[in-house]
């Protein structure tokens, strides 16, 4: 295994880049921060907009959220894929096709998420904030949604890591990422498809795992600052969130 | 300074639960709200900086209309404090951002002047040392001190207060009494809802008594406590006497 990745590492790492396009694992990786750069500012405002008191406003959000979670992240590929052309009135490359696409998906389940946690604040969080005069928006931005967040870390990451491991289906729209590169390479090679997959397998896992655990780290830091920096003493997560959802 | 003109407000067509409040504070005076629970006393407070819409009357505050909705909630509130029964600190914020934030994001202050200032709140109410603490790390009775420091930090001539120690454990319920029996000599108009009758006897103008959403006694302390004229609060007394 360690020997074709030894002599297959650049299009493992960069797909055909720089004689051809930009792939692999770097494709990958750009995908994903691509997708969750844009689809996280898009969940708050449908969370937030789903929690709005005007019809007008929450009406339209909750529709978005209810259809795209109905749908299979595939279809929602395709339709991307034929849709958006069209929308936008010019051709658009795969990987902003895929780009898309992981957008409307994921910002449907951030959101949900995203406006669970912040329902379970405590509805004197919003008041004390208003009792001193801000407003709606103020309440917001510094107090209501950096509590919100941060309850809801566990669960945004488990989602952030699903998300990587969506931009595999670019695969069916031949994105050149990690996934594309594997199989070429394994059409390449023909005789080893199993080591060539278990590559695959190995690098997502450490990508998802690095992930997760060093959100981990950051969520345990901010709970130690919480609770006084002078007590050394770990705070339990809560380790059932960390499971990403479908 | 606050001045309640026949208010009226229904939770739903059934409930009534507050009737005809007529009724006012003069600046400086320190006012206590007293009843059986479920009188409308929190109800009362709350409507006062528009936390609870009224369905008819009127709330005069500072010469405003607090309900009007020509008036800007937003800089009604800014002049009214409000101390809260379950503190509501923000955990994620230090205790010193806690009391600075409403100051510097809505007054423009700088941040050493606003923090100059809360230290000085801190100093107070006994909390100079916790300055650098999080609400997670305070005992309930320094919580509600803080949240105290935090309602007077944007300098407000009214401060309200919802029950301030009845989440409290018997024994923190001493400091922040303290605190309070200070702050109503400094000349700000206080308006508390409390069960706390030594409180009420010791340190309030007026006492007022709520029942059903009746206000139905306006009095001063001692008359009140000597000589109730409504058989309710007659009642309300000698249950209180147990």
């Amino acid at each position: 295994m360690l020997e074709i990745v030894q002599n297959n590492w650049t299009l493992l790492l960069v797909g055909q880049y720089p004689a051809g396009p930009l792939g692999g694992i770097v494709a990958t990786l750009l995908l994903a921060i691509a997708g969750l750069a844009l689809a996280f500012p898009f969940a708050i405002l449908l969370a937030v907009a789903r929690l709005s008191p005007y019809r007008w406003v929450n009406w339209p959000a909750t529709a978005v959220v209810n259809i795209v979670r109905g749908m299979p992240f595939l279809m929602v590929i395709f339709w991307s894929y034929f849709a958006l052309p069209i929308l936008i009135g010019r051709p658009l490359s795969g990987f902003w096709t895929l780009v898309g696409a992981l957008v409307l998906y994921e910002s449907a389940y951030l959101a949900e998420i995203i406006r669970a946690g912040i329902q379970a604040l405590p509805r004197g969080q919003e008041e004390a904030a208003r009792s001193l005069g801000f407003g709606y928006f103020r309440t917001l931005t510094f107090v209501i949604l950096p509590q919100a967040l941060y309850n809801s870390l566990p669960a945004l990451i488990g989602q952030f890591v699903s998300l990587i491991k969506e931009t595999s289906l670019g695969y069916v729209i031949s994105v050149n990422e990690f996934t594309y590169a594997a199989s070429q390479l394994n059409s390449q090679l023909l005789v080893r498809p199993v080591e060539v997959f278990s590559i695959l397998a190995i690098t997502y896992f450490i990508v998802c795992f690095a992930l997760t655990q060093s959100a981990r780290w950051v969520e345990q830091r901010i709970a130690r600052t919480r609770q006084g920096k002078s007590s050394g003493m770990q705070i339990q997560t809560n380790p059932l969130a960390t499971e990403p959802m479908p | 300074m606050i001045r309640f003109d026949k208010v009226n407000k229904w939770y739903g067509p059934q409930l009534k639960v507050l009737n005809e409040v007529t009724a006012e504070v003069k600046k400086g005076e320190v006012v206590v709200v007293c009843g059986p629970s479920g009188s409308g006393k929190t109800t009362l407070i709350r409507t006062i900086n528009r936390l609870e819409p009224i369905d008819s009357g009127s709330i005069t505050v500072n010469g405003t209309d607090a309900h009007s909705s020509k008036n800007n909630v937003n800089t009604l509130r800014r002049d009214i404090g409000f101390v809260f029964q379950q503190f509501n600190l923000f955990p994620h914020m230090s205790v010193l951002n806690n009391i600075t934030l409403a100051p510097r994001k809505l007054r423009g202050m700088s941040r050493a002047a606003a923090e100059e200032k809360a230290r000085e709140l801190l100093d107070r109410v006994g909390l100079a040392d916790k300055a650098e603490a999080y609400p997670a790390q305070l005992s309930g009775g320094q919580s509600q001190r803080v949240a105290i420091a935090r309602s007077l930090a944007m300098d407000p001539p009214i401060i309200l207060f919802d029950e301030p120690t009845s989440a409290l454990d018997p024994e923190m319920v001493g400091e922040v009494l303290a605190v309070m029996k200070g702050l109503a000599t400094t000349g700000i108009t206080m308006m508390c809802v409390t069960h706390e009758m030594g409180f009420a006897r010791d340190v309030a103008d007026r006492v007022w008594f709520l029942d059903k959403g009746n206000l139905l006694e306006d009095a001063k302390p001692d008359e009140f406590f000597s000589n109730p004229t409504h058989p309710r609060a007659q009642r309300f007394l000698a249950d209180l006497r147990h």
